[in-house]
């Protein structure tokens, strides 16, 4: 892994920051801003590699998916020397996308591109780029997007429900806070030319690499065999393996591979349920991750899963990889007409986040994930399913764990449940007591629910003050 | 080394028992919290090691291990732990040409056939040294994940020979340790990787499961753990009883919890 060219690094920005502080000689309480950094870009490059930052939690080096929504999903980006693996929409849509984002990142930041694809050209795929949002301009297009969306009146903040400030956040800091680690694209415009002929890329466009001789037998499937030498030969040639040292500056090699497993490869896994070589993928990958972890490279991958007939296949090739994202789309599906996801494009699943140098991982609080593909912008948004809306209205905060915990016999209605919620509610000592006092049967109000599964047992026998849990007041 | 559970599994360091084979299992989470429990376990217990990680870099078990106050490097340097890093080793194998045999040889060839070679690695690597050093306890091989090896191409028979040679090997001629990690595919319908769970389930010791919660994901409470024992030499009462608990991973240790009685309820 990049463990030593992360502490490296790590020290070298700090260093460089420091150093470009006393030579514009201000105080040493350099504001270390979007603006600071953009003025000494030049100066604290030549340290860092462009485009990453040390992760806070384990040290990795990481680098941005090109989506800051989901690099903040991801525990803050994507760890050099790990495979992302995207799980493609049904009609491939928005998978694709977020693969020329990763791409388009790449670009702005001078990484060296590899792109592997069997249906498109590779130079044709970095046409069809997204154009970036920078600094000058993006403000303005990035409120007016964000407004087109909004009522003025939500940025004003919610004083009655005060449960509202408890929700997670999402990323809503706009381009100008992360310019420098993640950018935001204009899906509606293209990469400048200037900027794709400046980059540095390689093409692996398997009909081309195709060659009828010399098919020696392997274990793996041809296609990939051959991606596999191609990648090989250009970590070894370029030195973004460590081992030989580089003459210039180290910089980071973004390895994109589309559709992989699909039967263009020469790949029958999306045929048949029990095929020959069903291994060829999975060792395909294990071989990939072996050479990222000894180079200094991030790669992604797009995957059709849904076309995968052996399900035994999908769970292995998630064991193998590192973070795993599924895109489904509401395209076609029933959803697409369902009310609650009327604003949304699609869901995105995080299926899996790495262990890298730690026990735990980076995990965000937020499951229940949209997505949305505004005019200009690709945006990640928490949608609150029905169950929770429900669950939020009706239950004390601190309630919802116990209703996810079905195991241990705290259903809805049971016993558990109503004794719980009622020595719950004692602890709100003004609540209590005001039920308590009270001398007539209570009359069923709005918010019923709670009353209901506290049970008419309790409170209308007469016995109420020795119900367990209420403050009993001793006559 | 997790403290905690060594007080549910009734052991420490300094009385690890001998001659067993342990079962870890992971279904809907990931259960390699296991494998660096039983890792710094063995290192701390003095223990001729030989760990054959494929899924993760040594950097990674490096690291984890310091915050579990092991060090892999110096147990390496010094001949206790023999490291095979298989996500390195499958680069070399894979590009190399014809060299020397490899323990991971299995990856060049069309049809992966058997694991002797990895075996014979094994046997080597945990071989008594005849001179007056052989202070280490026991040896003990810890392999994460044998799932892997099914994904490598393997068959689950081959990887069930693996491991019974090992058993001999290890365990019975050497009154060594074994300790697996294998992934319960769920309802992937996985057959092969069924056929080698149940086969070690037959004929494992001690089997650690951990799960993820039936009802999704919580932040204060990541899965649960079950404890099977199946020594006979335990006392009746303990025989084939399986425990239930709850667990929360840390930075730095696993807090174990009965069922329903975490700290963030109570």
């Amino acid at each position: 892994m990049a463990a030593v060219a992360t502490c490296g690094t790590g020290a070298g920005s700090t260093g460089s920051i420091a150093a470009a502080a006393s030579k514009n000689n201000v105080t040493s309480f350099q504001r270390k801003g979007p603006r600071a950094s953009g003025t000494d870009s030049g100066c604290s490059r030549l340290v860092s590699i462009a485009g990453t930052r040390p992760s806070v939690r384990n040290g990795q080096l990481l680098v941005s998916t090109g989506l800051p929504a989901l690099d903040q999903l991801l525990g803050g980006g994507l760890a050099v020397g790990t495979v992302l693996l995207i799980e493609e929409d049904k009609y491939n849509i928005y998978s694709s996308l977020v693969f020329k984002y990763f791409l388009a990142e790449g670009i702005i930041n001078g990484h060296t591109l590899l792109v592997a694809s069997v249906k498109e050209d590779p130079a044709d795929i970095l046409q069809e780029l997204p154009a970036p949002l920078l600094d000058d301009n993006c403000k303005k297009d990035f409120d007016e997007d964000v407004c087109n969306d909004k009522t003025p009146d939500s940025n004003i903040k919610m004083k009655i429900a005060w449960r509202y400030q408890l929700l997670p956040k999402m990323e809503q800091s706009g381009p100008v806070s992360s310019s420098r680690f993640g950018h935001y694209y204009d899906a509606s415009k293209r990469m400048p030319q200037e900027l794709i002929e400046a980059s540095k890329w390689h093409g692996f466009f398997f009909p081309e690499k195709l060659s009828s001789t010399n098919i020696e037998s392997c274990s793996l499937t041809h296609g990939y065999r051959k991606l596999l030498q191609f990648i090989q030969n250009v970590i070894y040639e370029e030195g973004f393996d460590g081992s030989s040292p580089q003459k210039k500056q180290k910089n980071i090699l973004r390895i994109g591979i589309q559709s992989l497993g699909s039967p263009l490869w020469g790949d029958d896994i999306c045929c048949t349920e029990n095929c020959d070589n069903s291994h060829s993928l999975t060792k395909f990958l294990y071989v990939l991750r072996g050479l990222l972890r000894t180079s200094l490279s991030a790669c992604i991958i797009t995957m059709p899963t849904h076309l995968i007939q052996n399900k035994a296949v999908i769970a292995r090739v998630t064991n193998l990889s590192d973070t795993v994202v599924g895109l489904e789309s509401f395209i076609g599906s029933e959803r697409e007409t369902n009310p609650l996801y009327k604003d949304y494009h699609g869901l995105i699943h995080i299926r899996q986040i790495p262990r890298l140098n730690n026990l735990i991982y980076d995990v965000s609080d937020v499951k229940d994930l949209a997505f949305k593909l505004k005019r200009k912008l690709f945006t990640i948004e928490w949608v609150q399913d029905n169950y929770l809306r429900q669950e939020r209205n009706i239950y004390p905060p601190g309630f919802s764990y116990l209703l996810k915990q079905k195991d241990s016999a705290w259903g809805e209605g049971s016993l558990q449940h109503s004794t719980f919620l009622m020595s719950f509610l004692a602890k709100a000592t003004a609540f209590a007591s005001r039920l308590v006092r009270h001398s007539e049967p209570l009359k069923q109000t709005g918010s019923g629910r709670i009353l209901q599964a506290a049970g008419p047992r309790l409170w209308h026998d007469g016995r109420r003050q020795e119900a367990p849990g209420l403050l009993a007041i001793p006559p | 080394m997790f403290p905690e559970l060594n007080n549910l599994l009734n052991t420490t360091p300094d009385r690890a028992e001998q001659g067993k084979l342990t079962l870890l299992c992971d279904a809907k989470t990931d259960g390699s919290f296991l494998v660096h429990h039983f890792l710094s376990f063995y290192l701390k217990a003095n223990c001729k090691v030989c760990f054959v990680a494929l899924i993760q870099s040594f950097s990674h078990y490096n690291i984890v291990g310091q915050k579990l106050g092991v060090s892999l490097t110096a147990a390496r340097e010094s001949g206790q732990l023999v490291f095979l890093e298989g996500l390195k080793s499958s680069v070399d194998v894979f590009f190399r040409a014809q060299a020397a045999p490899h323990p991971l040889q299995f990856l060049r060839e069309a049809d992966a056939g058997n694991l002797q070679p990895l075996y014979e690695f094994v046997r080597e690597a945990l071989k008594p040294v005849g001179d007056g050093q052989a202070a280490w306890r026991c040896p003990v091989l810890l392999v994460d994940d044998l799932s892997v090896l099914l994904s490598l191409g393997l068959g689950a028979v081959a990887v069930l020979d693996f491991v019974h040679y090992c058993r001999v090997a290890v365990c019975w001629e050497r009154k060594g340790n074994i300790v697996a990690l294998v992934h319960d595919s769920g309802d992937a319908e996985d057959e092969e990787n069924d056929i080698l769970l149940n086969g070690l389930s037959h004929q494992s010791h001690l089997i650690l499961r951990a799960e993820g919660l039936a009802t999704g994901f919580c932040r204060d409470v990541h899965g649960q753990l079950r404890v099977l024992w199946r020594t006979p030499s335990q006392p009746a009462a303990q025989r084939d009883r399986s425990l239930t608990y709850q667990y929360k991973i840390q930075d730095k240790s696993v807090s174990f919890f009965a069922k329903g009685m975490s700290p963030a309820v109570l």
